[in-house]
């Protein structure tokens, strides 16, 4: 998570200096969230959808931090080659998928990969888990994806960042029941509350519906509590956020949190992790320089071709 | 003994789930109650485990497939009526359709839609949906008209790697019969000379082949016009080397299809016909499909909104006499 806000920091900077074609959307706040459900996760064995503040949940997974720079800065040799962007990356034969911008659409597609992991018989000891926020769980994808999720007992983690708004729109305008927690039971799938802003009770929450999956336990969904540090994207400054709200206790960064935590309990001293930052800035500030030098795509050396085979050739049926 | 066309789906089926185990196939009731239309009968308790029934949601049937894909595996995806797949549309064309380009991995599902009208299923049970899709980058769209097609170009449609929407016509399930499968080896994006002729091009897919047929008989029998029928089989990719050496031919052009009128198949046919063998025809083109309204109830409002051998017969005697 470490890496995760230094990399965003850089590509909000990069953002303003007028070096970043379209969006940045930033999980500031919510990497305590999705660094614990990326690291409960297996590389090239789990499958991860996450979703535009996720770079923390990426990172803990296994993302090199070359997709994330080529991908934002338009490198062809990113694993979109600049037919698609910032967020929108993924490497779906390795298990990371590339999501789309239509919410809760990645929850029947990572259902869909665990299906086949049964039918393969390959899938004991597999979990699935995608993120998503308040404002997706209104969406008729959620809903159609966590039912089918839930009637075929797959091991899918479904965690909610609620970070209070979607966009500009406050809870109170998205849903009516008191608490997405509770929804859960209607699905009839396992249900988890945490709050996003304490580490440790992520590592724990999160990291047990993900342990909870992986051992046979069927669906799980994860409310977490939180508020994005940021607007909705870069060009959002987050002024609908009432200034009460930023001052709570949802208010409070989880890194900061984390920083205290790890001190606390002896796991690290507060040198050591300023050290680790500095190592990653370091990272980062290479892994974007790289980026930067490499050859953007070209109109005349494009396929535009968006079938991979062309039925109309003679082929073997 | 005859296969009928709902049959040759049934058998494409049971041949796919026989020889590749990465088919299985996914839908509202085609598990033991074998489909609404049959087409999975008896499926389920030959191949256990591999014909699942899914709850009635459209986006996370299509979400799931794609899932699936990814993973390896050839889904063959049943929507009940070809109506239904908006409520997975946007899995359709926003997932499956871009994902090659974006990720370089292909997404090999096919989805069945059961198209077009029968006399009394009304406004939703009754759509023509293949311009829809036609119209995104990324899908494959075949529309098969004969018994033979029906089961060559299902099976084609599971072994190519991109997604394919399958255009079934219901009013042929069952009223459209062969004595057996008897394929003549032409491939997916390649269209057919049905009915060979000299005076006009009729071009069309599906159901309506066969009214072009029953029209292009009767200008025949009345007034001896030799009509060419071209039945496109694919309509996306277009075969357009086929449609333009038949207009080549016959200097005069129909584009006929069940859907509704506004754009799609029919227009496309027109307009490229137009833009690459304006100097072949001697006549304007013609397009003739259903009525700009939804597809009615009754069978006699149903019979009248759709092209008839008898509308097909007032657009080609127009289009002979210019």
């Amino acid at each position: 998570m470490l890496e995760a806000r230094q990399l965003e920091t850089k590509l909000a900077s990069l953002y303003k200096a007028g070096k970043i074609v379209g969006g940045v959307y930033l999980g500031k706040g919510q990497e305590a969230v999705s660094a614990s459900l990326g690291g409960s996760l297996k590389w090239k064995h789990d499958v991860f959808a996450p979703l535009i503040r996720d770079q923390g949940g990426r990172t803990a997974f296994g993302e090199d931090l070359l997709d994330c720079a080529r991908t934002y800065l338009g490198s062809v040799e990113g694993p979109m080659r600049g037919r698609d962007g910032n967020i929108h990356r993924g490497r779906p034969a390795e298990g990371l998928l590339a999501m789309i911008s239509h919410l809760g659409a990645a929850v029947p597609v990572v259902t869909g990969m665990l299906l086949a992991r049964r039918l393969k018989g390959e899938l004991d000891g597999v979990v699935g888990a995608t993120c998503i926020g308040d404002g997706g769980t209104s969406t008729g994808a959620f809903h159609e994806g966590l039912n089918a999720a839930a009637v075929e007992k797959l091991p899918l983690v479904v965690v909610v960042a609620n970070n209070q708004f979607a966009y500009s729109t406050p809870n109170d305008r998205q849903f009516a029941c008191e608490d997405l927690y509770d929804r859960a039971k209607g699905y009839g799938v396992a249900g988890h509350r945490v709050d996003g802003t304490d580490f440790l009770a992520c590592l724990r929450v999160i990291g047990g519906a993900v342990a909870s999956a992986r051992a046979g336990g069927g669906p799980q969904m994860v409310v977490a509590n939180l508020l994005r540090l940021s607007g909705h994207g870069e060009h959002d400054d987050g002024s609908y956020v009432p200034d009460t709200l930023r001052a709570g206790h949802l208010g409070q960064d989880c890194m900061d949190v984390a920083r205290q935590q790890m001190v606390d309990s002896g796991y690290a001293t507060a040198e050591e992790i300023e050290g680790w930052r500095s190592e990653l800035e370091d990272r980062v500030q290479r892994a974007l320089a790289k980026a930067q030098q490499e050859t953007k795509p070209d109109p005349w050396h494009e396929t535009w071709q968006a079938c991979s085979q062309n039925p109309a050739l003679p082929f073997e049926a | 003994m005859s296969i009928t066309y709902v049959d040759a789906i049934r058998e494409a089926q049971e041949q796919l789930l026989k020889d590749d185990p990465r088919v299985f196939l996914y839908g509202q009731d085609i598990s033991r109650f074998g489909g609404a239309f049959k087409a999975t009968k008896g499926l389920a308790d030959a191949y256990p485990g591999r014909v699942l029934d899914s709850p009635i949601s459209e986006d996370a049937m299509v979400g799931m497939a794609i899932g699936s894909a990814i993973d390896g595996m050839r889904p063959i995806l049943e929507m009940q009526f070809a109506d239904f797949s908006s409520v997975g549309f946007n899995q359709i064309v926003n997932q499956a359709a871009t994902h090659f380009y974006r990720t370089g991995i292909p997404v090999p599902i096919t989805v069945r839609l059961p198209s077009g009208g029968t006399p009394g299923s009304g406004p939703f049970h009754s759509q023509s949906m293949e311009s829809i899709y036609a119209h995104y980058p990324g899908l494959v769209v075949v529309t098969p008209a004969t018994v033979s097609d029906a089961y060559q170009m299902l099976i084609e449609s599971v072994a190519l790697d991109d997604p394919v929407l399958y255009c079934e016509h219901k009013f042929l399930y069952r009223w459209l019969k062969a004595p057996k499968i008897d394929h003549d080896g032409l491939p997916l994006g390649r269209a057919r000379i049905t009915r060979h002729g000299r005076h006009a091009t009729i071009v069309t897919y599906s159901a309506m082949v066969h009214e072009a047929v029953r029209a292009a008989d009767r200008l025949q029998q009345e007034s001896g016009w030799e009509i060419e029928v071209v039945d496109l089989r694919t309509v996306k990719p277009l075969d357009m080397d086929t449609v333009l050496a038949s207009v080549a031919r016959t200097g005069r052009l129909l584009t006929l299809g069940e859907s509704f009128p506004w754009g799609g198949v029919t227009a496309e046919v027109v307009a490229r016909v137009c833009s690459e063998g304006f100097h072949l025809l001697d006549a304007p083109p013609k397009r003739l499909n259903s009525r700009d309204t939804p597809v009615p109830y009754h069978p006699n409002l149903w019979a009248a909104h759709r092209p008839t051998p008898e509308s097909i017969c007032i657009a080609m005697r127009e289009l002979l006499s210019f």
